[in-house]
């Protein structure tokens, strides 16, 4: 710091160098009795900072009418159409079957909560080179709050979509009990999650289209194995491995355990959830998963984001 | 906080004259691979001046304001921003910089309104205080009216003129703008250089910008030219000029050839042949128009002095040879083209 300064002096300054040097000390110790203060304005701009990009993200769910509409469509149409249509194609003596829209409900929630999610990581890579992020980045703020304002802001607008979605919980038998509080507290976990998991593949991608393709290759997948489509209890082999440490496993199975209703969990026992050596984890344990990957992700994204170029 | 500002702002000096700086970098270089994007760049821009980036395309002058604005980070060398080393203190140099990036970095989803209010909130500037400035900028860049709507219905005149509103809304010391004029009418172009201008006087902000715009240049109070990543020459639009020093005169004759030979035969000048007539350059043109009229053995329809441009320093600096830069910069006499 005063290599800095002393350098950058003119080589023949003279008599007000002494002064210069008074005065440096006095800001000294000036700087020192206000360091406190300056460390207690970090952290308030750092929550500013989270609070700026968490209103940018629900700004953007609220704008954006067309995307909003599709949200509570998609789900409707998965749950009556497709739910709907396999009920019918199930002989009527499988009985265990019968509820398949009531199975298939806490994996809508899911799909729900996804897409904005998603949408909150893409944004990035596209502020990246379009340039609001650029913008942010000449900012006075460190790094760590943006990511976890944009996190945030994209577990709100999840949790935004999914209300709608568990509102027509009624349709498949859902009674509307507190326990639904829970669930939305569930989703808004499950939903940073996906955010954050979005935002480390953003930081890492760089691309948009790379960032495209590696959503669309993860997503699917982890998705149909992950009990939320068929259960997936009873697959064979490295199938069942990749159910076991699939994290959506566990917020799928958190979901239908906590949903009211006898419907949900139904299936005839066939959509046990996932079981550790013969173990079954409680409810909390899965939640601790899917909340330990989130901050996990989160906290590599910051990391790697930081390092900048 | 502010007493230990005060003294490090007035930190940096340039050698000799004292002048306080506001931008000082020593050795300057940015490596991508093995392509040098910037070399070995030296710089001294004093406070309170309006500093001009010139350069062509790719000559790295975005790459120097990503550098110098801390979002790039250096491969050799240092730098001083309001007295702040971008590597060491990236913090406070971005506490006391504007920037306009050469690209748009709007939102479309917000308003113009919402911009500067988050922006305002990410500079820790107090509500009320916050959006007085905020409605000063808007008035200042004519965006008023159209403060509720979404960015993404604007034009690109208009983003612009938001941007610049935003880069200036926490009143920084040092304010850079890449290309701030690309793509404006001519009226909001010199409503912005009036804005800076005024700026520079009353706030004491210091303005570095690059342009390609020759024209623009001439309102800065210094200018580097920049190419090929490395500084070629930076001074004062005027003395830049008096080293290229000479004046063109252009004379329509009845006859050019035998002008051209006149000319070389009684006052030993070389002249060149264009579609506007014959060209001789010469120190102090005005004073040589009797002299070469007298000469002439031809009729002489008319005669143009035409001081030097910062074209000609441009090309003069940047490689091309005089006999090029009379070919192609002075068909249009007194109007330089900008080089794309
Ligand atoms: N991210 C990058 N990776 C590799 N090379 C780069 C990168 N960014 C810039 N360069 C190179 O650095 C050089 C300088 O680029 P820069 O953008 O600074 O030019 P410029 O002077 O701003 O040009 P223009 O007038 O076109 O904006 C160019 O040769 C460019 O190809
Ligand atoms: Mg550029």
């Amino acid at each position: 710091m005063t290599d800095l300064r002393t350098s950058a002096l003119p080589q023949d300054a003279d008599a007000d160098e002494a002064a210069e040097a008074t005065k440096a000390a006095e800001a000294t110790r000036a700087a020192e009795a206000a360091d406190s203060g300056a460390r207690r304005g970090r952290v308030a701009a750092d929550l500013r900072a989270v609070r700026v990009l968490w209103q940018r993200e629900v700004i953007r769910f609220a704008r954006n009418r067309l995307r909003i509409a599709m949200s509570v469509i998609m789900p409707m149409m998965f749950l009556l159409v497709f739910g709907t249509g396999l009920n019918a194609a199930v002989p009527a003596e499988q009985a265990a079957f019968r509820d398949f829209r009531a199975f298939f409900f806490p994996g809508v929630l899911l799909m729900a909560v996804q897409a904005p999610a998603m949408a909150a990581g893409a944004s990035i890579v596209w502020d990246r080179q379009a340039g609001f992020l650029r913008q942010l980045l000449v900012a006075p703020v460190s790094r760590p709050p943006l990511l976890t304002g944009i996190c945030l802001g994209g577990a709100t607008a999840g949790l935004g979509y999914a209300v709608p979605v568990l509102c027509l919980g009624g349709l498949v038998g859902v009674p509307y009990r507190p326990e639904l509080l829970l669930v939305l507290l569930e989703l808004a976990l499950i939903a940073f999650a996906f955010t954050s998991l979005g935002v480390l593949v953003a930081v890492c991608a760089g691309r948009p289209e790379t960032f495209q393709i590696v959503m669309g290759l993860c997503m699917m997948p982890l998705l149909f194995l992950s009990g939320a489509v068929f259960p997936a209890s009873g697959l064979p082999g490295w199938l069942g491995t990749v159910v076991r440490v699939n994290p959506l496993t566990y917020a799928v199975d958190a979901l239908r355990r906590t949903l009211p209703g006898q419907g949900v969990s139904g299936l005839g026992g066939r959509a046990a959830g996932p079981e550790w050596w013969g173990w079954t984890p409680p409810v909390v344990a899965e939640i601790g998963c899917v909340a330990v990957l989130a901050v996990a992700a989160l906290s590599v994204a910051t990391y790697r984001f930081s390092r900048g170029e | 906080m502010s007493t230990a500002t005060g003294v490090r702002e007035s930190g940096p000096r340039a050698p000799g004259s004292g002048e306080r700086l506001a931008v000082l970098t020593e050795g300057l270089t940015k490596s991508y691979g093995d392509r040098q994007a910037v070399t070995r760049l030296d710089l001294a821009v004093p406070a309170g001046r309006t500093f001009g980036f010139l350069g062509p395309n790719g000559a790295g002058k975005s790459t120097t304001i990503g550098m110098l604005c801390t979002l790039l980070r250096p491969t050799g060398g240092r730098a001083l921003v309001a007295g702040y080393d971008v590597r060491r203190e990236p913090h406070e140099v971005r506490r006391r910089i504007g920037l306009v990036f050469q690209e748009s970095t709007l939102d479309g989803d917000l308003t113009a309104m919402e911009t500067l209010r988050f922006h305002a909130d990410l500079f820790g500037i107090p509500r009320r205080r916050a959006l007085d400035a905020i409605m000063d900028m808007l008035e200042l860049v004519e965006l008023v009216e159209r403060r509720h709507t979404p960015v993404r219905t604007f034009s690109g005149g208009m983003r612009r003129r938001l941007e610049i509103a935003r880069g200036l809304l926490h009143t920084p010391r040092v304010l850079f703008l890449d290309e701030p004029t690309t793509g404006l009418d001519p009226q909001t172009r010199a409503a912005i250089w009036a804005y800076l201008g005024r700026l520079r006087e009353e706030r004491d902000v210091t303005v570095f910008l690059t342009t390609h715009q020759l024209e623009e240049a001439e309102h800065c109070d210094r200018i580097a030219i920049m190419d090929e990543g490395a500084l070629v020459v930076d001074g004062t639009p005027a003395a830049l000029k008096a080293v290229v020093g000479s004046d063109v005169v252009t004379l329509r004759t009845a006859d050019d050839t035998a002008a051209v030979r006149a000319v070389a035969e009684h006052l030993g000048l070389e002249a060149t042949t264009g579609e506007d007539g014959i060209r001789v350059r010469v120190a102090d043109g005005a004073a040589w128009v009797p002299r070469l009229c007298a000469a002439l053995p031809v009729t002489v329809h008319s005669v143009t002095v035409t001081p030097p441009t910062l074209d000609d320093v441009f090309l003069h600096y940047t490689g091309r040879t005089i006999r090029e830069a009379d070919s192609e910069a002075t068909v249009f006499p007194g109007r330089p083209i900008p080089r794309r």
